[in-house]
């Protein structure tokens, strides 16, 4: 062995993590043990970076406790277009399903936050990286109806691909859709406050997530209309420090506020007291 | 303009380059061919009947990106009359790739807007290859509450490969852009007609396509994601667009079926660049019908049937 050898032992990228007991952050790569790190709400104690959320923990970290009621649990995606490409849907759609032990790619139903009833739709990036498809559209078009109906605040967690391929079309007009049912509960004067984490693009960005009456963004969350390599490739341009990040966001004024996930309960039942209808 | 073949329509091309020989033969030596050119001008006929009526999905995407097809601007100035552009959305910029305005169709004073691509290199730079920016659609907006204030009708022609990817068109949020379109479509109180009339690619056309009646020509395509798109991704190679143009069920017949648009409009034989003047009378009459037709609905019913409608396509399973 030469003097100048690497000692394997001093290399970062080989130590062993066991599994299920240490998270390596991988914005600072930080080696946190999970208690620590679900404590702190999966945020990295070091740098802040924000970790990806399963649709159920997001709701029991927002939503005040035992107040959940699950709505539409039972719908599940069909395959109308007969898709196959490399694999089927239906069989990706069953391995996700396995994987995540969800139907699909949201939960929505009805909580209170800081005592405020409102219907909560939350994303779930694990299912099919939280892609928009006929499940996710109604689910989402239900809920807001519901809340139209109630007379309570809308508030959506969105995380999202995009459109769902695999749905050819019927995955686009899902835009429509959402859009089309917050229409009308905006013009029953009612509240929706949109949440984007990370990452919120596509077709999601580009219909409910970004027509809130107020809209949070967790922090560094990417959040977009065009994938950063599409918009490189099609300019030839050099794409700007942080471009597409909530700070970026923020910078140009399109997002009302970026929140930490910490705060983010308080900040809710804060904006609720202002604009949610009195009771 | 001489038209550029497409792939497929080599053999009429082959046989048309046979019938002008045997045609310059017969002239040039005085032989009477009549009944070889007669044989060989039915064979061209039923050629293009086989490929035309049999086309791929491939082929249509092909046929609506021709650079010959009849684009916004052509429909707007001969299908319509008295065009009178209106620029700009108040905010940023004039938004070249949709132009819109004013114009009359079979009578009745309309809103206009849509997408335009250019024919050639420096007007598709003026153009941006008809990728809108969050202007354009911004500037449908601002034209859509025109036409709501002053009762007119609402008319949308769609043609575009998506909403430009650019560093701008982020900073100024497209999304949020096309977002707005799609709720304040929803509840615009006027009637209004889109019609995909060349590309409907994705977002971007969907922005200016929220209507009471969603058209269609019948070698448009209408899709989530391009076919290139889609293959790089699911096939991880774009030489397999055939086979996702045919998994996306993007032509006009498939979106019939699937309820996502409510008529299919007939193009000339080979598609709308075969023939400007037919594309463009079949789309004026298609249009006004549905205008006369949609005239005579009272607008809570105009708001509450568009909604049903959107609410209604998606399939899925349980509950």
């Amino acid at each position: 062995m030469g003097i100048f050898s690497k000692p394997s032992f001093t290399s970062e990228k080989k130590r062993d993590v066991p599994e299920g007991l240490w998270q390596k952050c991988p914005s600072c790569s930080e080696v946190i043990h999970n208690l620590e790190l679900i404590q702190n709400l999966l945020v990295c104690p070091k740098c802040q970076h924000h970790f990806n959320l399963a649709a159920g923990e997001r709701i029991l970290q927002l939503a005040d406790p035992n107040s959940f009621t699950e709505h539409d649990a039972d719908l599940i995606s069909v395959d109308t277009l007969k898709f196959t490409g490399m694999a089927s849907y239906i069989d990706r759609l069953k391995s996700y399903q396995k994987k995540t032990g969800l139907k699909d790619a949201v939960i929505t139903g009805e909580c209170k936050i800081h005592e405020h009833p409102v219907a909560i739709a939350v994303m779930d990036f694990s299912f099919i990286a939280a892609t928009m498809g006929s499940v996710v559209g109604e689910k989402i078009a239900r809920i807001i109806e519901h809340a139209t109906r109630q007379r309570i605040p809308v508030i959506i967690l969105s995380a999202s691909g995009g459109a769902r391929m695999y749905e050819g079309v019927l995955s686009l007009m899902q835009m429509a859709k959402t859009c089309g049912a917050l229409a009308l509960h905006s013009k029953a004067r009612l509240p929706y406050i949109s949440i984007l984490t990370h990452p919120t693009t596509g077709g999601v960005s580009a219909s409910f997530a970004t027509v809130g009456d107020i809209i949070i963004a967790e922090p560094k969350a990417m959040v977009g209309f065009a994938g950063p390599r599409v918009i490189r490739e099609t300019t030839h341009q050099d794409l700007p420090a942080g471009f597409q990040t909530s700070e970026f966001l923020e910078e140009h004024g399109l997002v009302d506020m970026i929140v930490a996930r910490k705060q983010l309960r308080d900040t809710l039942g804060q904006l609720l007291s202002y604009i949610a209808p009195a009771r | 303009m001489k038209l550029q073949p497409l792939e497929f329509e080599k053999p009429i091309v082959e046989l048309e380059e046979k019938l002008a020989d045997l045609k310059r033969h017969s002239r040039a030596n005085d032989i009477n061919f009549d009944s070889e050119v007669q044989r060989m001008e039915g064979k061209i006929e039923e050629t293009k009947r086989q490929i035309y009526e049999n086309l791929t999905p491939w082929e249509r995407v092909q046929i609506a990106r021709h650079p010959a097809r009849p684009y916004t601007l052509d429909y707007l100035q001969l299908s319509f009359s008295d065009f009178v552009e209106l620029h700009g959305d108040r905010l940023f910029a004039d938004d070249r790739a949709m132009p819109g305005g004013m114009a009359m169709l079979g009578g009745v004073k309309c809103v206009a807007i849509g997408h335009q691509k250019g024919r050639e290199l420096k007007e598709n730079i003026k153009r941006n290859f008809g990728c809108a920016n969050p202007e354009g659609y911004r500037k449908a907006l601002r034209l859509m509450r025109l036409a709501e204030k002053f009762g007119m009708p609402f008319v949308s022609l769609i043609d575009t490969p998506g909403a430009y990817p650019g560093i701008g068109s982020e900073e100024r949020h497209i999304s949020e852009a096309i977002a707005v379109n799609l709720r304040e479509m929803m509840v615009l109180r006027v009637p209004t007609v889109a019609v995909v009339i060349g590309e409907g690619g994705s977002g971007g056309a969907l922005g200016i396509g929220v209507a009471d009646r969603v058209l269609m020509l019948e070698n448009a395509y209408y899709s989530v994601i391009s076919p290139e798109g889609c293959a790089a991704i699911l096939w991880k190679h774009r030489k397999h667009a055939p086979e996702a143009a045919k998994a996306l069920k993007l032509t006009a017949s498939d979106l019939l079926s699937l309820g996502v648009i409510d008529e299919v409009v007939s193009e000339p034989q080979g598609g709308a660049h075969q023939n400007h003047s037919a594309a463009i009378e079949n789309l004026k009459q298609a249009v006004a019908r549905n205008l006369r037709e949609l005239a005579k609905v009272p607008v809570e019913q105009l708001l509450t049937e568009r909604y049903e409608k959107f609410r209604r396509i998606g399939e899925f399973g349980g509950g």
